[in-house]
């Protein structure tokens, strides 16, 4: 679904990625943990092709198109998603109105759709003017179900929420990528996965998400360079680690 | 000349005779160019039964005239005159016409028409009364009087477009306006202007507004225009009265619009709020606004937001002057860009640059909050989409 071969990226002057080679196959859940400032925002924001950030080399292939120039709605139009950590307030926009944008024209039901993030009373809000944290998600989840990407990046999708949105948040987020939940009479729940999974790239530094989705590889970015490479990682393992260590551990493992 | 001096007009260069139009009994011999210049300026021509009345100005002429006669009368301004005696209370009452030069020639000129609303005391006009005021011939002066009463406690929302047809681009536009709201009256008075490129308009409005009555002020000018200048100016006389204004002015090059509002708090418990959203891509915009507080309590907040897409120049001058312990007055101004990173948030969700941008600038234009009706608020989309803000980042 996506590979990213030794990616070089600057903002300004600044080398942020020094070299990232990271590959994740359709429907798998990857997750990044990382301190802050280690470059995980930076990579995100390169995979939707954002302004400022300049790829000095390598290259980012998705479904088989090379995207490393590729403008940032051609690369949504062909399946990437992203849940932005703070989106900014778009005034006189309602929330709706974005919401069945995010569809590109085809039919959904957006009322139905925000009720499932207890959305609904939102709707008519300009879109990210006040919300909470926990909202602010809500509302990114809401879109990506509308945009129903084939990848999404999720930018610390934990932060600045409270305890009970985080249950419907991690829901969400695990209902969205794992697909169709409920088994139909012409097709068996393994194929059903199978076809209607979705891939994920999450960024997280402290790892909660893992309490609801299942992340099926991790790895630790850390000044620009991934690090746990070297052998299949399992997510909690790298959380455990961390939590006990902390990310020194990973300077020694670089070095 | 800098972009901010005053543009002048040559009165002469105008005529001010000879234009007169045949009555329009309907709108059925009207083309349909015709219609769609109507219909871009709020009438609606092919409803108009379900309007509570309709009047229109051709040039020198009123053509047509009428009113559903439920709870309101339309008239023209010279039927007006002569059947009420010369209108003793409202013609000329309001607005001094020694003020300026403009009020001057439209006192001196022979007076082309221009309408006389009245609602009926109680009455709830349900359906919105349409005017338009139309010049159909290059250099063609055209002289308006335009009276609103809204007699207590009723309320009535007029739409007024003012326009000149398709291939006029020099012409001059002089209109007195003049308001008077009575107790527990409220008026939503929408204004669209739709002007050739070398149009010079004078508008001179002034309002008054007695107990507990409401002025809910609407202006959209999205087109090209050479100058627009006006300032239209509303007393709070009563007790508890409320003056709203929302203007949406867009300015291209080559048009120069001098426009604000002014709100003057005379009794307690009165509110003012101005409210401007300009954009300019390439034109000049001086945005005033004015709310003077002389009673208490009193509030009144004047929020003028402008954008610069691609060249122009946006002038805000709010101004706020309190004149009495405890008065409340308050304004923001801000004049910016459209936010790369807001862009970026739209292209993200499949939208291209030209559509995030249109996005955007509809947002922050807000016509929505104008609570227009759908086949006027779609004809402003429609503008607003065509908008050529190609060099907006």
């Amino acid at each position: 679904m996506l590979q990213i071969e030794n990616l070089h990226v600057s903002i300004g002057e600044r080398e942020v990625l020094k070299g990232i080679n990271l590959n994740i196959d359709e429907g798998e859940t990857f997750i990044l943990f990382g301190p802050n400032g280690s470059g995980k925002t930076t990579l995100l924001m390169t995979l939707m092709g954002f302004g400022g950030y300049t790829v000095t080399a390598g290259k980012i292939v998705f479904k088989g198109v090379d995207i490393t120039e590729m403008p940032t709605y051609e690369r949504a139009r062909l399946g990437i998603g992203m849940s932005f950590q703070r989106p900014p307030t778009i005034h006189g926009l309602k929330t709706r109105h974005l919401v069945s944008m995010c569809a590109r024209g085809r039919e959904i039901d957006v009322e139905g759709m925000a009720r499932t993030v207890n959305f609904d009373e939102f709707l008519d809000r300009d879109i990210n003017s006040g919300f909470s944290g926990g909202e602010i998600k809500r509302s990114e989840l809401l879109q990506l179900m509308a945009q129903n990407p084939d990848l999404i990046l999720f930018d610390e999708p934990e932060s600045g929420v409270d305890l009970e949105n985080m249950t419907l948040i991690g829901n969400t987020a695990r209902a969205l990528l794992d697909g169709a939940s409920s088994p139909m009479p012409s097709t068996c729940m393994r194929d059903l996965r199978r076809r209607n999974k979705t891939s994920g790239l999450i960024i997280t530094h402290t790892g909660y998400i893992l309490d609801y989705v299942n992340a099926d590889r991790g790895q630790v970015m850390y000044n620009g360079v991934l690090c746990c490479d070297t052998r299949p990682t399992r997510p909690r393992d790298i959380l455990d680690h961390i939590g006990k260590y902390g990310y020194k551990e990973c300077i020694r493992c670089l070095n | 000349m800098s972009e901010l001096s005053q543009i002048q007009v040559d009165l002469n260069s105008y005529s001010f005779t000879g234009r007169q139009s045949a009555e329009l009994p309907d709108f059925s011999s009207l083309t349909e160019e015709s219609k769609q210049e109507l219909r871009m300026v709020g009438v609606d021509v092919d409803a108009v039964g379900e309007r509570a009345g309709t009047f229109l100005q051709f040039d020198h002429s009123t053509v047509h005239c009428k009113s559903s006669g439920k709870g309101v009368e339309v008239l023209g301004m010279r039927q007006a005159l002569e059947k009420y005696d010369g209108l003793p209370e409202y013609f000329w009452k309001a607005m001094d016409p020694e003020k300026d030069d403009f009020t001057r020639a439209a006192s001196r000129e022979e007076l082309h028409g221009g309408y006389f609303i009245r609602t009926e005391k109680g009455a709830k006009v349900a359906e919105p009364v349409q005017t338009c005021l139309l010049i159909k011939g290059q250099n063609v002066g055209q002289n308006v009087h335009n009276i609103v009463v809204v007699e207590e406690d009723s309320e009535v929302h007029i739409i007024t477009g003012c326009a000149t047809s398709h291939g006029v681009t020099s012409a001059l536009h002089l209109g007195i306006s003049e308001f008077y709201i009575k107790k527990g009256g409220k008026l939503t008075f929408t204004m669209v202007h739709n002007w050739g490129e070398d149009v010079m308009v004078r508008p001179r409005t002034v309002g008054i507004v007695e107990e507990n009555g409401v002025l809910q002020n609407n202006y959209v000018l999205l087109k090209k225009v050479r100058s627009v200048q006006s300032y239209p100016t509303i007393y709070l006389n009563g007790e508890g009265a409320v003056a709203r204004f929302n203007s949406v002015i867009v300015t291209p090059t080559g048009s120069h619009v001098d426009t604000g509002n002014r709100i003057v708090l005379n009794a307690p418990n009165t509110r003012g709020e101005i409210i401007s959203r300009t954009i300019t891509t390439g034109g000049t915009i001086v945005a005033r606004g004015e709310i003077i507080g002389n009673a208490v309590p009193a509030r009144g907040h004047l929020e003028c937001k402008g954008l610069i897409l691609g060249g122009g120049l946006i002038h805000a001058i709010p101004e706020l002057q309190g004149c009495v312990t405890g008065v409340e007055l308050s304004h923001e101004a801000a004049v910016g860009k459209i936010a790369q990173e807001e862009i970026e948030y739209l292209m993200a969700r499949g939208l291209d640059e030209d559509e995030a941008t249109s996005t955007i600038v509809r947002g922050f234009l807000n016509v929505e909050i104008m609570g227009l009706p759908q086949e006027l608020r779609e004809s402003i989309d429609k503008t607003i989409a065509e908008l050529d803000a190609s060099d907006a980042m």
